[in-house]
Formats: structure tokens, C-alpha cells, sequence
């Protein structure tokens, strides 16, 4: 068999993430090498590009952090904002804009600490917005302090005896604030990444999807866990996927849970309230 | 050290036979020198063993031959430094 050429058949080209990369740009990123938020980022770009959606019709919004450092490097609308106001800003674009795609990037200081009252907040108003948390368990960009994910016992720069405190299980947290559409995975699993972040950006309401991680240079190297290699494969083996039912299953403690862990399409979302309101008043005018 | 710890972590055999006839044209993908930062993830993720390390850290196409077009070194790679030749 002769070899084929390039072809721009159905199926995804290798170099797609190359077309969304911003040309101004100094590559490669800053992230450390193996970094997952480099993973994250090329199966966001693939979810996009498959959805068929304008380059400036799509706008990221992030806030502090090695993972916030995302928006920078591709070439969508990008509002790169102050550490975990990340939803708020985005929530004023998505009520401004209905039209426009509003995804917002975060980690889990950023999202779940000084940033999680805007997330319950935007997780029950059910705007249509879809956030990705790149859990890594740890603070990446200060210097690996504890962040409300990191596991109790692990140790971190802040807790060198271990972690005394429990985590947030982040995914409960949006479902009991009233997320419409939740789901996990890892960044070894890119097909399954892909296919998540694909549903969550066409789910009208709010969608939360937090990709498990890697920071082998704060998280893995301080708790011994070995390289970024090692960090994915730790993930391939914990994940349970499409094995356990709840989101926390008991007989799957240390298990990942993976998949689309709720999704609800019957609650309104508050964009469409609000024209619904916009539609009756106008209404009563004429 | 490194190339011994991906000859552990890879399968020994290749598990595919790969449909593509690699000597007739360009190599299955192309690693780009200057964004590669040397993670290894590549190398260690492929499941046929066709990268490996050069003296230098960075992944080679060493068994082209084996190739199946997967797709796991290229959507695993953080720095977008790897693509395909035929996809
Ligand atoms: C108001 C404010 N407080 C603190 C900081 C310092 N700061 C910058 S990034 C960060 C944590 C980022 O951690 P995370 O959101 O988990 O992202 P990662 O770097 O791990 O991707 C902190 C505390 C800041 N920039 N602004
Ligand atoms: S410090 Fe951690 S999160 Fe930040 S770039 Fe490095 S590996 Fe990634
Ligand atoms: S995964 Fe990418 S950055 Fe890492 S060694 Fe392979 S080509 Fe280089």
C-alpha cells in the first residue's frame, strides 16, 4: 500500500491545535515539561474545532494561575482576569453576549478557594456558560502550597508533615449548587477529554468539567510520585471508568470516577429567562 | 536512566501490525525540535514502541515500521510537538 497523503477526511488532523495557536506567541508555553495543562489545552481546541465554531465567536475566560496562563496562548477571544473572578467576568460577557460561547479555564485554587463563591453562585443561576478546572491538587504557579483538592496526607510546600484538612470533591460540589451537566476525566484520557468537553459545550446551562492533572513538579515531586509519565499512569490505573455509579462510590475510594457524572436538561437556563422577561415586557408596550 | 525506564513501562511486543508502508514515503510523524521540551510522555504512552530517546533526551522515530496511526503521542503531547505525516 502506498502511503496517503494528508488528508482532510473526517478524520481529526494531528496539527489542528496549530491552527488555534495565537502567531504572536513565544513557543513552546511556559508551562513545565509534561505539564497537563498542555493536554487539556490541545483537546479543548479539538472540541472546538469539531464543533465547527468561529474563532471569535468562542471566548476564554481564566484567572490566576498555570492553568489561567491557557487563553494567552490561543487565538480565541480571551479575557485573562484577576485570581478567581474568573466565573464573574464571565458571567457578565455571557449575559452581554448570549451568542457567544463563553469557556471558562481554571484551576483549583483559582476555582475552589478564593474563587469558589463565584462558583456555587454561577452553578445555580445555570448560566450557560462551561468551565473547565484543571485539578492538580496542588497551587502550581506560587509554589506548591495546599489547595482545597489536595488529598489529606499529601504533602505540599504549606503542609511538609502532611495535609491535616479534607478536600473538596469538586463535582459534588457543583451538582449540589445546581450544575446542569458534570463531568470528570484525566488528561490521559484525551479521547474521553475530548468527547467531555465536546457534550459540555453544547449543554445549554451551566457545565462543569474538571480534568484530573498533573503538577509532577510541585505535587508529584514533593510526594515522591515521579514524573509527569508517572502521574498519567497513576491516572490510567485509578480511573474506573464507567464502572461506578455515584460520584463518590464506596467500593471505589481510591477509584476515579470518570464520565458524565449528572446532567439535568430540564432547568431553565437564566439567559433564556431573561429574554423570555426582555420578550413579555416589550410585549406589553406595544 | 530514562531510556530504561521506558523499555519497563511500554509493552515489549508491538500488539498492531500497522496497514501503512512507511518506507515509501515520509516518516509516520514529525517531532518539532524546538517546541519538544523533552517530557518523555510520548515515548512512553505508545503502545507499538516506535519512539524512543536520542542521547539527548528528545524522542526519535525509532521503529517506523510499527506505526498505526493512533493518535496517543500526538494528543498527549503538552506542547503540540508532535504531528502526523498521514492524519
Ligand atoms: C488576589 C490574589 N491572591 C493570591 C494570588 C497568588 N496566586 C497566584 S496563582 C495562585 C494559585 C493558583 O493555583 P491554581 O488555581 O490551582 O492553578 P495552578 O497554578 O495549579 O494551575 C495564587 C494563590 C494572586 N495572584 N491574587
Ligand atoms: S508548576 Fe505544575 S501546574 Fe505549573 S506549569 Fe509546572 S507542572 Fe504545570
Ligand atoms: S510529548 Fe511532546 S514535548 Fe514531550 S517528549 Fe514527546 S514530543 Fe517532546
Amino acid at each position: 500500500m502506498t502511503p496517503a497523503v494528508k488528508s482532510s477526511a473526517a478524520v481529526q488532523q494531528s496539527d489542528v491545535v496549530l491552527r488555534y495557536l495565537r502567531p504572536h506567541k513565544k513557543f513552546p508555553n511556559l508551562w513545565c515539561p509534561g505539564c497537563g495543562n498542555g493536554i487539556v489545552m490541545s483537546s479543548l481546541v479539538r472540541a472546538i474545532d469539531k464543533l465547527g465554531l468561529a474563532k471569535d465567536n468562542v471566548v476564554l475566560v481564566s484567572g490566576i494561575g498555570c492553568s489561567s496562563r491557557m487563553p494567552v496562548y490561543l487565538d480565541f477571544q480571551a479575557l485573562h482576569t484577576t485570581h478567581g473572578r474568573a466565573l464573574a467576568f464571565a458571567t457578565g460577557v455571557k449575559f452581554a453576549r448570549p451568542d457567544l460561547k463563553v469557556v471558562v479555564i481554571t484551576g483549583d485554587g483559582d476555582c475552589l478557594s478564593i474563587g469558589g463563591n463565584h462558583l456555587i453562585h454561577a452553578c445555580r443561576r445555570n448560566i450557560d456558560i462551561t468551565t473547565i478546572l484543571i485539578n492538580n491538587y496542588i497551587y502550581g504557579m506560587t509554589g506548591g502550597q495546599i489547595s482545597p483538592t489536595t488529598p489529606s496526607g499529601s504533602v505540599s510546600t504549606t503542609t511538609p508533615y502532611g495535609n491535616m484538612e479534607k478536600q473538596f470533591e469538586a463535582c459534588e460540589l457543583a451538582k449540589g449548587a445546581g450544575a446542569t451537566f458534570i463531568a470528570r476525566t484525566t488528561v490521559y484520557h484525551t479521547s474521553q477529554m475530548d468527547r467531555m468537553i465536546t457534550e459540555a459545550i453544547q449543554h445549554r446551562g451551566f457545565s462543569f468539567v474538571e480534568v484530573l492533572s498533573n503538577c509532577h513538579t510541585y505535587y508529584g515531586r514533593l510526594n515522591r510520585l515521579g514524573q509527569a509519565t508517572a502521574l498519567l499512569r497513576m491516572f490510567q490505573e485509578k480511573a474506573a471508568r464507567g464502572k461506578a455509579k455515584s460520584i463518590i462510590d464506596e467500593e471505589s475510594k481510591d477509584m476515579i470516577v470518570t464520565g458524565v457524572l449528572h446532567r439535568d436538561d430540564e432547568k431553565t437556563e437564566l439567559c433564556d429567562e431573561y429574554q423570555k422577561l426582555l420578550d413579555s415586557l416589550s410585549k406589553g408596550k406595544a | 536512566m530514562s531510556s530504561l525506564q521506558t523499555t519497563i513501562e511500554a509493552p515489549v511486543t508491538p500488539v498492531r501490525r500497522s496497514k501503512v508502508d512507511y518506507s515509501q514515503g515520509p516518516q509516520p510523524v514529525s517531532i518539532n525540535p524546538t517546541w519538544c521540551k523533552k517530557c518523555n510522555i510520548c515515548v512512553a504512552l505508545c503502545p507499538q514502541n516506535v519512539l524512543d530517546t536520542d542521547r539527548s533526551g528528545k524522542p526519535v522515530v525509532a521503529h517506523a515500521e510499527e506505526c498505526i496511526q493512533c493518535g496517543i503521542c500526538w494528543t498527549h503531547c503538552p506542547d503540540a510537538a508532535i504531528t502526523s505525516n498521514y492524519r
